[in-house]
């Protein structure tokens, strides 16, 4: 008798310890989940009650060009960007990690600290640098093509510079995964290959780069998620223009939800991003766990 | 070759410091700019060293804007959502970690699911919820959705797993219950990565701006990332005043990142995995 008592008093405890938390989850999170999914389906505006039409919004969203134009231009920034900030990255941390000491901490925080900033803080800073007239940035690019250039408002440049910004910003972060995963790496295995006469390339080659894989397809994957997801940057910076070049999936949920007050289709928008990222991740990290049990 | 060794190191070590420096200069660039005079600014003379110490500037962003408001509201929400996501999810942790009940592992299931779903596509519903809530342009609409989480009951749960057995033991001969666990065994023996993992989720939610953005209509409830882009405006091109409105608004997050530079490191590892 005792013990049932008892086990009805354990649950109930766990119970008032998990409930704060699924309370909270159930109301923004688990039941945004199912309404967007609903809403997907009707014509509602963003405020208010709308009608059931089936697949009406997805049929629309499939004829529709700028959505086309946006899934493209997502992939464009996303080619812009993931590989070159894990290469960068990876090399960063690369010499990071050979220093030590004071010299070591001080070269982390000029690679890191871009990265607590706040958006509109990054994005500020870099229109300034990039002003067509006063930028600081303009007799460098005026250097290599001749004459400067309104980065945010030619359709060329507009989505590379976004790139450049956004791994600027977000650079500190994959470094830090880059040297948690170099310290994980046992110094034995350096010092025996050393002593074989091992080069650094060799070094780099067959000690480095395999066992720092997990990590390396760690940061592919988080990277692929995030930059999938962008708007603050092209939203502060351009807007989505000039002419479309730089207007992505979530812009076109902003746009529909907020100014057009189309909330159903906004909606719609909203899933096949989500499905879109949920689809891409998981391939990816198919295809880089085979990649790594290929070395 | 010790010879060659000995230059390639140190020609390295120069390589990189260069690198870093070139990759802090957009921030110099912008103290630089923010401590000049407007026309100085913009004229052909100006060099790349500070040449000038003019606070003006700052005066004019501290007093010309409603910068004092957009702090108010970023502290009082942030720490907020600090406070409410760590004490909410070291419970659960600690009910999925150390306790028996039905649906335990499906709850787990359901906290590792919701890690993959991007907040950014719940931005609609979210906001028509807040708004049958009546918290449009309230702090209770810009805290709320930011209170889950997923990440920090992994993170608990993993810490809080590795915690030996017989220190729970003497608790529990003693009579004391999970609450009494909880607060006076588990959570001081994890002070180390409660602090790391309040520094992220304060930074994090500081620099929140998208939902932040949508939620907010008024200028005086804006959060600070959201409220420096107003000052564009209200400026027009005046770099001076921009720069030292956005150096304002990041002096917090940096300060605190210097300050803790190592658990913000240990906290970016721990909650991404590489490092437990």
């Amino acid at each position: 008798m005792a013990m049932i008592r008892n086990k009805a008093r354990h649950r109930l405890v766990a119970v008032s310890l998990i409930l704060p938390y699924v309370a909270i989850f159930a109301l923004v999170f688990a039941y945004p989940v199912i309404e967007v999914v609903r809403m997907s389906f009707t014509n509602a505006p963003l405020i208010g009650g709308g009608e059931w039409i089936g697949l009406g919004n997805y049929i629309r969203l499939f004829s529709d060009k700028l959505f086309y134009t946006s899934v493209v231009n997502n992939g464009y920034f996303v080619l812009l960007t993931v590989i070159p900030t894990t290469v960068i990255a990876l090399a960063i941390a690369l010499a990071v990690n050979r220093l030590s000491g004071r010299m070591q901490a001080l070269v982390l925080v000029m690679f890191f600290t871009p990265y607590v900033l706040p958006v509109s803080v990054v994005t500020q800073i870099w229109a300034w640098m990039l002003d067509f007239q006063f930028g600081i940035l303009q007799p460098v690019i005026e250097f290599f093509t001749g004459k400067p250039v309104p980065v945010f408002k030619n359709p060329n440049w507009v989505m590379p510079t976004v790139a450049t910004v956004t791994i600027w910003w977000t650079n500190g972060f994959n470094v830090l995964l880059f040297l948690a995963g170099l310290r994980n790496i046992p110094t034995e295995l350096y010092e025996a290959a050393a002593l074989d006469g091992a080069t650094r390339r060799q070094l780099f080659w067959r000690i480095t780069w395999p066992l720092l894989w997990p990590v390396t397809a760690l940061v592919l994957t988080l990277q692929l998620i995030l930059q999938l997801k962008i708007f603050d940057q092209i939203y502060l910076l351009s807007q989505g223009g000039p002419f479309n070049s730089s207007y992505v999936l979530l812009l076109m949920v902003y746009r529909e939800a907020f100014q057009l007050n189309h909330g159903g289709y906004a909606a719609a928008i909203s899933l096949v991003l989500f499905l879109l990222i949920v689809v891409i991740s998981v391939l990816q990290f198919q295809i880089l766990r085979i990649g790594g049990k290929g070395k | 070759m010790n010879h060659q060794r000995r230059f390639e190191n140190i020609a390295l070590t120069c390589i990189t410091l260069v690198a870093g420096i070139i990759w802090i200069f957009p921030l110099y660039w912008a103290f630089v700019t923010s401590i000049r005079s407007e026309d100085r600014v913009v004229s052909e003379a100006a060099g790349l060293l500070p040449d000038e110490f003019n606070i003006s500037s700052y005066v004019d962003a501290m007093f010309n804007t409603s910068l004092i408001d957009w702090y108010i509201n970023s502290i009082g929400t942030s720490l907020i959502i600090t406070l409410v996501v760590l004490v909410t999810g070291m419970m659960c942790a600690y009910a999925l970690s150390q306790m028996q009940f039905p649906g335990r592992r499906l709850l787990y299931g359901i906290v590792l699911a919701s890690f993959m779903v991007p907040a950014q596509a719940l931005v609609v519903p979210q906001f028509v919820l807040m708004n049958d809530l009546g918290l449009i342009n309230k702090w209770g609409g810009i805290i709320l959705p930011q209170l889950v989480v997923p990440v920090v009951i992994i993170v608990y749960k993993q810490f809080f797993d590795a915690v030996p057995k017989e220190m729970k033991e003497a608790v529990v001969l003693d009579g004391g219950g999970d609450y009494t666990l909880l607060f006076r065994v588990y959570l001081p023996l994890n002070w180390g990565i409660t602090t790391a993992l309040g520094i992220i989720t304060f930074i994090m939610s500081w620099n929140a701006f998208l939902w932040p953005f949508l939620v907010i209509t008024t200028e005086e409830m804006m959060t600070i990332p959201v409220g420096i882009t107003q000052v564009n405006d209200a400026f027009g091109v005046a770099y001076a005043r921009i720069m030292s409105v956005a150096l304002l608004a990041a002096a917090p997050v940096v300060i605190a990142y210097l300050i803790f530079q190592k658990k913000v490191t240990e906290a970016v590892m721990i909650s991404s995995g590489v490092k437990g």
